[in-house]
């Protein structure tokens, strides 16, 4: 793999941050709303859309000479939700439970914009090895940015997270939290504090980058 | 087969189960069209008449899948219909109606990637809904999600003219403005199922 200009790192790193896809680029939203009312629910969601990131981008990339300008888009939805389709039948044989509880939301990873953003963006124009990278970096950025969500509304709308009681007896839950309305909320809390902190760093990614994890930890 | 009633569909689609409010589906749009009143209104015209337009192939196809035993092939043929149908839809608006076109824009095409679309494609297949059902489930849901986006371009436009902390502005303040319109769709609740 012959590597040049942006380091690797970089390819890996920009997802997280500076070009996080829910926070910074404002994509793939709705499974990002949908989905995280609870944390395991937000990761699992995480983690499927990350493996159709990665083989989609892989895909893409490595048939990138063989796909017809005019029909690329066709291509690349279905080769996206080929790999829909198993994450789909996949989730359904490890975990029933987890399958009824994210619903429809698994199927609808096709249509996922960041997914196919990134194939028309960056795979189809770079080779195999950093469309991973790439497709990795946006797949951990968007699993992060659904977990923090998720564990905001875990914790305010049930008092629990990871089904562990967090507060004690008493404790009047936020019901409006696991409510829709709740998703909207918690994401405009999130996008507050991406957007101060931004303000506050200026251009110096590197300390932003360290200063998201403490904020979020 | 379900034998739930047209009215109740048509209500649960629209207004119960908002796409938009309470499925979460079709936000990109719903943010991204939402800033002027009149691109707010064509654009849910445009995606009305795809969804009763996909609606009425998935339910072809789906019928099809069952006949040869392949479910597997459901996502990628509901999504393949889709795509076409949207070209279809931008076609015909570059010849009818150029202002339009032009006004739509990038989001013309991007309606192939709203999930509202296949969402309802999906939904009406889960439930189980018959040929009228599921027309009359499109058109619940197509109005819904018109009333959703228009409700919210209305908001939007006057909130241009306040005066918004410089932290809120954007999507943190259109973000709130869905929760607390959200939280009034929650009212419909008692309305039917």
């Amino acid at each position: 793999m012959a590597l040049k200009q942006v380091s690797p790192t970089d390819e890996f790193i920009k997802g997280l941050w500076r070009d996080n896809p829910v926070f910074i680029q404002v994509l793939g939203m709705c499974p990002a709303l949908a989905v995280s009312n609870t944390a395991i629910n937000a990761l699992a969601m995480g983690l499927a859309t990350t493996f159709v990131l990665l083989m989609a981008g892989l895909s893409v990339s490595l048939l990138r000479s063989f796909i017809p300008r005019e029909a690329r888009i066709v291509s690349y939805i279905c080769i996206i939700a080929t790999f829909v389709t198993c994450v789909d039948y996949a989730i359904m044989a490890i975990s029933i439970e987890l399958h009824r509880a994210l619903g429809a939301f698994i199927a609808l990873i096709v249509v996922n914009c960041l997914i196919l953003g990134r194939a028309e963006a960056f795979a189809s124009k770079n080779n195999p090895g950093r469309a991973l990278l790439d497709g990795l970096g946006m797949g951990v950025g968007f699993t992060f940015a659904l977990f923090f969500i998720g564990v905001v509304r875990e914790i305010l709308g049930s008092g629990t997270l990871f089904g562990v009681d967090m507060f004690p007896d008493g404790f009047q839950t936020w019901t409006v939290m696991v409510l829709p309305s709740g998703g909207f909320f918690a994401m405009a809390m999130w996008l507050l504090v991406v957007n101060w902190i931004r303000q506050r760093e200026g251009g110096a990614e590197k300390q932003a980058n360290e200063r998201s994890r403490e904020v979020a930890s | 087969m379900n034998e739930e009633g047209y009215w109740s569909i048509f209500l649960n689609a629209a207004l119960i189960n908002n796409f938009v409010l309470a499925y979460f589906l079709g936000i990109c749009p719903f943010f991204g069209v939402s800033a002027k009143l009149e691109t707010a209104v064509r654009m849910s015209g445009a995606v009305a008449f795809v969804m009763l337009v996909a609606s009425v192939c998935a339910f072809g196809i789906n019928l099809i899948l069952e006949a040869i035993n392949a479910p597997y092939l459901r996502i990628i043929s509901y999504i393949l219909v889709i795509s076409s149908t949207v070209q279809l839809v931008e076609m015909l608006m570059r010849k009818l109606s150029p202002p339009t076109f032009r006004a739509l824009g990038i989001f013309l095409p991007l309606i192939t990637t709203n999930c509202a679309i296949l969402g309802l494609a999906l939904f009406q297949t889960n439930k189980g809904y018959g040929f009228t059902q599921a027309i009359v489930y499109a058109l619940g849901a197509g109005a819904g999600f018109a009333l959703a986006l228009i409700l919210m371009a209305g908001i939007r436009e006057k909130l241009d003219l306040a005066d918004v902390p410089e932290l809120f502005k954007g999507t943190a303040a259109a973000l709130v403005v869905a929760g607390i319109l959200s939280m009034g769709f929650m009212g419909f609740a008692g309305l039917g199922r």
